[in-house]
Formats: structure tokens, sequence, C-alpha cells
């Protein structure tokens, strides 16, 4: 049962997800596509006891958002590309530090300032990579508002589960297109709680002891517990240091609890796949001309199927293996230059049937682009 | 309290050189907080990278050892969302005023209530002596081995002009003074600035043959004077100690309070 139906933007939808999941602060720096999730968190925020604010940059709002969660809040920034870049160094501070926090890219084209107002899928691989140093990462996806909604919920819950950034890469046309949302009641999706810490005060709390199930209980900045939060390589104390097993443990850690987890994280949703002979693989606006391409030729009488990936970090690489076994071709639908084609050619047995049907020059990719490539693809001829 | 009780003895003996005015500053920062009597957990300490940063791993607060020059940024989100917090910012130079300059002077800007502590060596200390924004124009460092042709700016000015509504000098030679003023922005109800001219005898002033630990501190002594003093009319070059500024502005939380009312009345 929905408690709201409304007709917004993907935006929209994203922002009115973090407010059920009961996001406390959002700090953010206007940048097309994104600027209506800060415009919109300025007015839908304060209304439920939040706190907004605009920083000088983005390098500061991710800054923000850091010293917000460790005061026991859950929190939010949303950016594009070269806001995204910006970001990193941050960015990668919340993976070392495991700060439990959202960053939404919609993407945008690029590289630099690039295409503000048209849509491209260029950061798959600066959301995975843009940090340096070895590291895990969860990116999540979405290709409508329904999914959007859900999909910023699940990475409030993984953020909060993992103590992790979760980054949320939607694209121009799903965060600029308006459609249907039906916002759940509140308990309808699952809303995970930030996991505090059960020691008591004078008792030796150790932040970065993970427990046997790899999570770490925090304790709020504020409360009885004193503990240091460093970029620096630490120990279970919060410390730098620089001892080799130390160091060891810590980075295993950190990629551990997200590699351990791939099959709990992985979201994807599957059309006509039982007997597929082509599978289209694709993810957010893209997934939605694919999605158009196989109903119409399934009514055709082609066998033709879609997965659509909503987790693309850490790759579900079993699932898509598993997915195309019996697959003749597999056309990977992406507006870049072949970003998660490359990873889906490792998952696979025969790397050569992976095809890319792409677009790269700012402009939608629709059913026909795919059609087309199809049609190469099945010996027809365009 | 005694003001051993306030840091984490087994961090002890400090990184910092022998002779550095980091100490005195740290040193001066725990005297004050131990004469407002405040407890260890009402404080958060964030700091960014440099000597100076180390500082935030030395006291028994809540602790933020952050990114260089983006502490004021971090603190920003700990004091929004939890305004009873009191939140000290320990920065370098270069760490509040090259990388972090957007930073300082948009937390000037908002006059939300932290207290940016300035320990102003003039030089980069951690990454082994290179200029900062305020070597001074003819300096040696290594990155300027034919002299520093970079002009400097004046701390205190720059966050005057930003909207600092707390703007303090002192040194680490006046360790007195200095407690006195961190006591007060630490106190002050908006955004507190405290620069102290710190001394790096390392870098800054084995480079440009500034003498000993000692004798950079004599220099502090005899070429600062204080605020408004006939000394100054005599001397422009004197560098002002004490209080430029101390006023009454509206804070960001408090202010942000009254937005969070408005929106939940429904008056948009
Ligand atoms: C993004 C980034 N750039 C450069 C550095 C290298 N770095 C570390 S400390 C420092 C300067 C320190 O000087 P200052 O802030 O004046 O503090 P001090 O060490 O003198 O106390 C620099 C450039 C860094 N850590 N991060
Ligand atoms: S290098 Fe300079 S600033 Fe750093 S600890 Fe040594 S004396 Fe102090």
């Amino acid at each position: 049962m929905s408690e709201q139906i409304k007709f917004v933007q993907g935006n929209e939808a994203c922002v009115e997800a973090a407010l059920y999941a009961g996001l406390d602060f959002f700090a953010g720096y206007p940048i097309t596509p994104s600027t209506e999730i800060a415009e919109h968190m300025a007015l839908r925020l304060p209304q439920a006891g939040g706190r907004f604010i605009q920083m000088e940059d983005e390098i500061a709002s991710i800054c923000a958002l850091v010293g917000a969660s460790l005061t026991g809040k859950k929190v939010m920034t949303a950016t594009s590309g070269p806001g995204f870049s910006l970001m990193q160094e941050g960015l990668g501070y919340a993976i070392m530090a495991e700060i439990p926090c959202v960053i939404v890219n919609v993407m945008r084209g690029g590289p630099s300032t690039g295409l503000p107002t048209c849509p491209g899928q260029g950061d798959v691989y600066q959301a995975r990579w843009g940090v340096h140093g070895d590291h895990a990462i969860i990116a999540l996806t979405a290709s409508n508002h329904q999914d959007v909604f859900s999909i910023t919920v699940d990475a409030f819950n993984m953020a909060e589960t993992y103590r992790t950034p979760v980054i949320l890469l939607f694209d121009e046309v799903v965060g600029h297109m308006r459609e249907r949302l039906d916002i759940p009641e509140q308990g309808e999706l699952p809303v995970v709680k930030r996991l505090r810490t059960s020691v008591r005060a004078g008792i030796d709390y150790h932040p970065y002891l993970p427990r046997e199930d790899g999570r770490l209980p925090m304790s709020d900045f504020g409360s009885q517990h004193r503990y240091n939060v460093t970029g620096l390589a630490h120990d279970m104390w919060g410390f730098p240091s620089q001892n080799p097993q130390i160091v060891h443990g810590l980075l295993r850690h950190l990629t551990d609890k997200i590699k351990n987890n791939v099959g709990t994280i992985a979201r994807y949703k599957e059309y006509f796949m039982e007997d597929a002979r082509t599978v289209l693989i694709s993810y957010g606006s893209s997934a939605r001309s694919a999605l158009h391409v196989v109903r119409n030729m399934r009514a055709r009488g082609e066998r033709l199927g879609l997965l659509e990936l909503q987790t693309l970090w850490p790759f579900p690489y079993g699932i898509v293996e598993e997915k195309c076994v019996n697959a003749r071709h597999i056309v990977v639908v992406e507006m870049n230059m072949g970003q998660i084609t490359r990873a889906v050619k490792r998952a696979v047995k025969n790397p050569e049937r992976v095809v890319l049907a792409n677009r790269i020059d700012g402009v939608f990719i629709t059913p026909t682009d795919i059609k087309n490539i199809l049609r190469l693809i099945q010996g027809k001829g365009v | 309290m005694a003001v051993k009780d306030y840091i984490r003895q087994r961090f002890f003996p400090h990184m910092w050189c022998q002779g550095c005015g980091h100490g005195i500053v740290l040193n001066s920062l725990l005297r004050a907080v131990e004469e407002l009597g405040m407890s260890k957990n009402e404080i958060v300490m964030v700091s960014g990278i440099g000597c100076s940063s180390r500082i935030s791993g030395y006291v028994d607060f809540h602790s933020l050892h952050t990114l260089h020059g983006r502490a004021l940024a971090f603190a920003t989100g700990v004091k929004m969302s939890k305004p009873e917090l009191n939140v000290i910012v320990p920065m370098g130079d270069g760490d509040a005023l090259a990388i972090g300059g957007n930073h300082f002077i948009h937390a000037a800007r908002r006059n939300i209530a932290m207290t940016a502590i300035v320990m102003n060596n003039r030089i980069y200390g951690m990454t082994g002596g290179q200029y900062s924004p305020l070597s001074g124009f003819g300096k040696l460092a290594t990155t300027a081995p034919f002299g520093n042709i970079d002009h400097d700016f004046d701390i205190a000015k720059l966050a005057i002009a930003a909207g600092a509504s707390f703007v303090a000098r002192t040194t680490t030679y006046h360790v007195q003074q200095a407690t006195k003023i961190i006591k007060q922005a630490v106190m002050h109800e908006g955004f507190s600035v405290v620069e102290i001219l710190s001394q790096c005898p390392t870098y800054y002033g084995r480079k440009n043959k500034l003498g000993d630990a000692a004798e950079m501190m004599e220099w502090f002594k005899n070429n600062t004077t204080p605020i408004g003093s006939k000394a100054k009319e005599e001397n422009p070059g004197l560098i002002e100690r004490g209080i430029f500024i101390q006023e009454d502005r509206p804070e960001y939380c408090d202010e942000y309070d009254k937005i969070v009312e408005k929106a939940q009345g429904g008056r948009v």
C-alpha cells in the first residue's frame, strides 16, 4: 500500500527516498543535472527536522558529511561529473575511516565540464577507481523512479550495514524525467538503523575492531567514548599506525567487508531471461530502451532477454556469468565507450560474444540504436 | 582536572622537533580548556594535515584528523549536527590558508560557532620546508631557493573581512595571553579565529638564519606589540597582538534552528 502517489522527477524521488530512510543531514553544491536534489532537499529536509547546508564546493560538502555522520546522523550529498571528481579525496577518507554516507552522482557527459544537460554514463569507473589506493566500493543505479526510490533506501541501508560510502550512479534522463512515484508507507521497506556500540562508558571501546561478522559498532561523537578518526592507516583505536601487520589487516578488512557480501549487495532485474538466446545487459536509463527492444522483439518471436543491473560495484560477476551461460550473443547497452562491457567480458566464459551497443554523443540511446546493433550481430545488415 | 588528564599520555613524548612552537600552542590550549572547566566529552578537536594538525591525536577529546586544508569543512558537519559540542580546529598556516583558504573564508562568513586556531609558522613543516602563503617576500624555502616572490597576507585582516566575529592574534612567546585569548575564543558564540605565531626552527628558522627556537621567540617578543599601542604608531612594522574584533552576530546553527521551525510550521 502506498502512502502517496506523486508525479515527480527522478531527482525528487531520490530526495523522498532519503527522507524515508531517515536522512538527517545534507551538504551539497549545485551542479546540473543533480541540482534539483539540493533544491528539493533545502525545502524538504528542514520540514523533516533535518539540516541542509549549501557548502562552498563539493570538497567541503563530502567533508561535512563525514563530520555529521560521526555525530550519529544519516547523511547524503549529490553532485554530477566534475563535482564527483572533486569529491574523490573525501570519498577516500570516508572509505578509510569507515563513515556511512550516501553520495549521489547524476552523471553527465565528460570528461571535464563536458555535457551538462546531456545524458551519459561515463562515471562507472570513476566510481570504482577514482579514489587512490586499493579499496572496495558499493555503487548502485536504477532506471525508473520507483527503483530510484527503493535503491536509494537500499543505499542508506548498505552504508549503515557496511560502514561505507555508497554511491548512487544515476544519469541525466533518470534524474530529470518525470513519472509516477508511489511512496511506500513507513515500514514497507526495511530501514537499517546505525549499529551503535553497547560498550559502556569507562570500558575500552575499539572503534575499529571488527566483530565476528565484520561489522563495526559505532559511538557518536559527543557521547561517552572518545576516540580518534583519521584518514591515515590506523589501528583498532583509530590511531595512526604503519605497522605492516595492522596495515595489511585494515586494507583486507576494508575490501573483504564488501567482497564477501557480493551476493547480498547485488541487485538486478531480469526480463524474459529463461530462454533468451540474445541477452541484453544494461542499467540506468539505457535499460529502458533495452527493455523496450526486448518487449518489442519478443512480440515478434525473437528470443531476447534483458538483465538490468542495479548493483554496478561490487560487480556481480557470478550472476552475470550464470545468466549468460546459454546466451549466443550478449549485448551491453550503455552510454559510454564500454565501461560495464569490460566487466561483463571478464564475467562470461566467452568474452568474444560480448558486444557493445552504445552512444557517446550526449544523445539518449534509443531502441532503434540497439536494434541496429542487433541486426548487425545477427548478420542481417542494417 | 589536571592538564595531563586532558592528553593521551601514551602518545608522549610528541613527534614535534625540539623547540617547535606547536607544543607551546597545545599547552596554551589545554590550559584554556582546563581553566574553562570543560569536560572532555563536550569537545571535538578537528584538524587537517601538517605538524600542527597532530594536536588532535594528543588530546583526549573526540578527535577527527582529516584531510589537508579541509578541517573546517569536516568541523562544519560536526557542529551543525550537534551544536551543543565545542568544536576546536587547530590548523597550520598552509593548511588553513593555502589549500584550505576557501573553507576558511566561508566558515568565517557563515559565522558558525567554532574556534579556528591557526598555528602560523610561515612554512610547510610536515613536508619539509616549502614556502607557505605566509612565508613572506624574499624569504627562503626549499621551493624558493632563490627567494620567495609570493606576497603574504594578514590572516587577521582576512578573517575580519571574511566575516569572522572574533579575531585575535598572539605568539608562542606570549603563552599567557594565548591561553586567555583561546578561552575567550572558545566561549565566543560565533566563528572565532586565533592566529598564533609559532616557530619552526627546523625549516623556517634554519633556512632564513633566524637562530634557534629561543631566538625566534625573542623575535616574536621584539616585533609584536599590543593592538593600538604607541609603539605601533612609532614603528608601523610591528605586528599587533590581542583581540581585533569581538562581535555578536547571528550564529549559523541558531539561525538554522529557526529555519527548521519555519519549515515545520509550514511557512515557506
Ligand atoms: C591534498 C594534499 N596536498 C598536499 C599534502 C602534503 N602536505 C602535508 S602537510 C603539508 C603542509 C603543512 O604545512 P602547514 O599546513 O603550514 O602546517 P605545519 O606542518 O607547518 O604545521 C602539505 C603540503 C597533503 N597531505 N594533501
Ligand atoms: S618541522 Fe617545524 S613545524 Fe614541524 S615539528 Fe619540526 S619544528 Fe615543528
